[in-house]
Parts: C-alpha cells; sequence; structure tokens
C-alpha cells in the first residue's frame, strides 16, 4: 500500500484515475479500524486532508459550503453554524469522542455507507448537497442520493466528495437529531431522527423528516412530513407522526434491539425530534 | 516514506512504511513506550496524544498523516526539571489511577480537554469529555475528581 497526499482536487482526482484500487480518505476513523479487522488495503491512499477546499467551512451568497474532509470538532465548534443548524451539529457531534472529533469528518461519515451514520439524516432533512469531482469535472448531488446501501454508494470509480452545501433555511425554521443507543461513545445509533420544521406561528407550513439506522440507508417519511404541514404539532398530529414513522422503519434484528423495539423507537423519535425542531424555530 | 515531525520538542526524522500507525511509530520507532495500546478497535483512548494541540487517538492516525505535526506524549507533558505537569499531579493526589494501563491516555485527554475550556468545567462536562476514554479499574470517580481539580482552577 502507499500513501498519496495531494494539495489540490485536481492532484486528487489524477491520482485516483491512475491508481486502480485506490481511495481516498480523511480522518481514518474508520478505515484505518476496518484495515486492522482485516478489509484489505487500497494500492494507494489518497489523504484528503492537505487540500484546502476540502478543509474549510464557508457561508456566502445563501448557502453554507463545508468541506468535506474537515474535522466535524471544527463544525460543532463553528458557533454560527450551530445556531442556524443545531440539528445537524447535534448528528455531526455524536461521532465518538473528542479524539474522535478531532479527525472524523462529514464527508468520511457519508461516504463509509453507514445506514446508523450519526450526521446524515439531518443532513438529508436540510435538503444538503454533495460537491463530486471526478474525471468529467465535478456535479452536484442530494446527500440523499449518495448512499444506495451499506457500504453502497452512487459515486463512480474515481469520483470523491470535495464539499457539502446547504442553503440558508427560510425564517422561524428549526432543526433537531435525536438518536438511541444503548451506551455512548463506541456505540450505534438503534435509531436515529432528525426533523426540520418551518413555523408560520403555531403552524407549520415546511416539514421534512429523516430516519438513520432502520433501513438500508437513511430514509425520508413523506407521510410523517404531510402529518406535520399544516397543523399546529398538536396531539393528533404528532400520533400520526409517530405511526408513520414506526410504519416507515425497516430495521434490522441485532444484539443492540429487536425489530420490534426499533419500530417503536423510531417513531418516539420522531416525535421528540419534531417537537424540538418546532421550539428552536419558534425561538 | 520519510516523514519528520516534532514530538515533545525534538524533531524527529525517519523512514516508515504508510500502513504504520502513528501509535506503533511513537511506541516501536521512536522508543516512547508511554502511551500505551489497549485495543484494536480505536475504542480505548489509552493511545490518546496531542497532535498539533488537540487530542486524538494514535491509533487512528497514520504515521505519515503526522508528517510536518507537533506531537506530545504523555513522556513531554512534565517539566524538563521532572515536574509533574498539574493533570500528572491531580491524578496522584486525588487516586485517579489503579493498575495505571488507562492514565498516560487519560491524562492527555483531560489535559486538552481543560485547555479547550479556560472557562471551566463541571463534572457532567468532564464525563462527557472523556468518553472516548475506558478505564477497568478505578470505576471514573476519582479521575473525574482529578480532572475537576484541574479544571475548576483553570
Ligand atoms: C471509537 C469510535 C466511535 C465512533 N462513533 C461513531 C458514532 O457515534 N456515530 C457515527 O456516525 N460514526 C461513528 N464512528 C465512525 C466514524 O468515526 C465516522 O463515520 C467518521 O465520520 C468517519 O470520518 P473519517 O473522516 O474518519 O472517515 P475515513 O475513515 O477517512 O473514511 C471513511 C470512508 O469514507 C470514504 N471517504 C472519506 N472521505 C471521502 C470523500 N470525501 N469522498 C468519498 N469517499 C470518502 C473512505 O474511502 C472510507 O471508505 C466512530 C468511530 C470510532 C473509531
Ligand atoms: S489503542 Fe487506540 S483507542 Fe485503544
Ligand atoms: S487504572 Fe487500570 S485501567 Fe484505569
Amino acid at each position: 500500500m502507499e500513501y498519496a497526499a495531494p494539495t489540490t482536487v485536481d492532484e486528487a482526482r489524477t491520482l485516483l484515475a491512475d491508481n486502480p484500487g485506490s481511495r481516498v480518505f480523511a480522518g481514518a476513523t474508520d478505515v484505518v479500524p476496518q484495515m486492522r479487522s482485516g478489509r484489505p488495503e487500497p494500492s494507494v491512499l489518497i489523504d484528503l486532508k492537505l487540500i484546502d477546499r476540502l478543509m474549510s467551512v464557508t457561508h456566502d451568497n445563501g448557502h453554507w459550503t463545508i468541506g468535506a474532509a474537515m474535522p466535524t470538532s471544527e463544525l460543532t465548534s463553528n458557533g454560527e453554524f450551530t445556531s442556524v443548524f443545531p440539528g445537524i451539529s447535534e448528528g455531526a457531534g455524536w461521532i465518538g469522542s473528542d479524539q474522535i472529533q478531532n479527525r472524523s469528518s462529514l464527508g468520511g461519515n457519508l461516504c463509509n455507507g453507514s445506514p446508523a451514520a450519526d450526521s446524515v439524516p439531518a443532513m438529508i432533512a436540510s435538503e444538503a448537497r454533495a460537491v463530486i469531482a471526478g474525471t468529467d469535472g465535478e456535479r452536484t448531488i442530494p446527500v440523499a442520493d449518495v448512499v444506495t446501501g451499506p457500504g453502497q454508494l452512487s459515486l463512480a470509480d474515481g469520483e470523491f466528495v470535495v464539499e457539502f452545501e446547504i442553503d440558508d433555511p427560510p425564517a422561524n425554521t428549526g432543526d433537531a437529531y435525536i438518536r438511541m443507543t444503548p451506551r455512548t461513545e463506541m456505540d450505534i445509533a438503534i435509531v436515529g431522527a432528525a426533523v426540520r420544521v418551518t413555523m408560520n406561528g403555531d403552524t407549520c407550513t415546511d416539514a421534512r423528516v429523516v430516519l438513520g439506522a432502520v433501513a438500508p440507508t437513511a430514509v425520508r417519511v413523506p407521510d410523517a412530513e404531510a402529518a406535520l404541514i399544516g397543523s399546529s404539532l398538536d396531539e393528533a398530529a404528532l400520533a400520526e407522526v409517530t405511526a408513520a414513522a414506526s410504519a416507515a422503519a425497516n430495521p434490522i434484528n441485532d444484539k443492540r434491539g429487536t425489530i420490534e423495539y426499533r419500530v417503536q423507537v423510531a417513531g418516539v423519535l420522531a416525535k421528540r425530534a419534531a417537537v424540538l425542531a418546532a421550539e428552536r424555530a419558534r425561538a | 516514506m520519510e516523514v519528520s515531525m516534532s514530538v515533545n520538542g525534538d524533531t524527529q526524522t525517519s523512514d516508515v512504511e504508510p500502513r504504520t500507525l502513528l501509535v506503533h511509530h511513537i511506541r516501536d520507532t521512536l522508543g516512547l513506550t508511554g502511551t500505551n495500546i489497549g485495543c484494536d478497535t480505536s475504542s480505548c483512548g489509552a493511545c490518546t496524544i496531542h497532535v498539533n494541540g488537540e487530542s486524538v487517538k494514535s491509533c487512528t492516525m497514520l504515521a505519515v498523516q503526522a508528517d510536518g505535526t507537533e506531537i506530545t506524549t504523555i513522556e513531554g507533558l512534565a517539566g524538563d526539571d521532572g515536574e509533574l505537569h498539574p493533570m500528572q499531579a491531580a491524578f496522584m493526589e486525588c487516586h485517579g489511577l489503579q493498575c495505571g494501563y488507562c492514565t498516560p491516555g487519560m491524562v492527555m485527554a483531560a489535559s486538552s480537554l481543560v485547555a479547550e475550556n479556560p472557562e471551566g468545567l463541571d463534572e457532567t462536562a468532564v464525563r462527557q469529555g472523556l468518553e472516548g476514554n475506558l478505564c477497568r479499574c478505578t470505576g471514573y470517580h476519582n479521575i473525574v475528581k482529578a480532572v475537576l481539580a484541574v479544571g475548576d482552577t483553570a
């Protein structure tokens, strides 16, 4: 295995194209443990952390741009970002302990392809886009379209994520991400729920509900969104959200939670995240 | 590959294989065995060091990724005259260790936690800040006490 540390997107693109079996990486907090547990080594590990464009967060022209390889601790400690997207910050903040946070990236969290990746549901709820570089230049797709199954991506050979874009939310919008784990560090969400709502007074005018860890990829729950829109998040509406989220959950059975348990928790967390997001939207 | 890093203030240049983990480089090549290895899943925190002032599990970094960085290990924490770092002194004072295996990683994580929170820390913040470090002996209670002893007066 070789190691390469390009300093520009073009250099990284060329390295990836010229070396079959090569792989980009950032914090290595998934890659290194995976290699140590016996996954085959790539031919070349291409470190993305020396490319400035992938290591910064900026806000202009009505949207945020977040470098795909930037440490998540830098995002969660960005006060302005966190005040606008508390839910995304919560999700990113769940990734491991402080030591992991100083290395782990949003690009790695997404592209590792885990259905339980904690930063992903809230990114989808804010309709974040991924800017992808490949041999033919760059293209932009919804974050929701990057992962197609556990460990499976829609990216072609030679492609990698450069940065994420998120539009400024409309006024009176709030988001929230809540996850359930038996423990904290070193544990993986049994269920994660992200909700983003826009309120007009007491009435919800827009909503996105996204569940993590209960299906092969993070999933949006249109029935829960429909129940929220037009409601004042009254009990009847929240009961519909709970039922819709449970119905959308199609989880696995494992040592951390049974199917029955996960289905029920999905409903409860979606409801709680909706209430919290609405509180933030009104604040 | 040739890599060069400042380790506890000394520039160290060595030839490393790309797959070498930073923790192995520190222990085996540089001979600084204070940094422990307690797991192979990046879970235990025994290998915690500071890279450019921030705490990192040195088993999740490749040595080649540390090229050009400034590294502090437990050996570099005490003063040149051997005077203990306040966090080391507090662990001793508060009985924050038993077998001592987790201690280098705990002290490194705790010292960066305190440095990053100059406004002070409460117990919840300390427990949360150290959640990446496991201890099989102490039950954490005296570790938290030691960190608060330093963090409260920081
Ligand atoms: C102790 C511990 C606790 C953890 N806890 C959590 C947790 O609570 N929640 C959670 O979600 N995760 C957790 N993780 C997993 C991991 O830390 C996260 O998924 C992290 O965000 C990965 O980021 P990275 O930069 O380290 O990824 P890397 O390991 O560098 O890469 C991960 C994968 O993504 C690919 N990749 C990386 N960047 C790009 C890119 N820009 N474009 C295309 N592909 C790319 C790599 O090829 C690799 O396949 C934990 C890990 C550890 C070791
Ligand atoms: S040896 Fe690094 S976390 Fe356990
Ligand atoms: S003192 Fe023994 S593991 Fe912590």
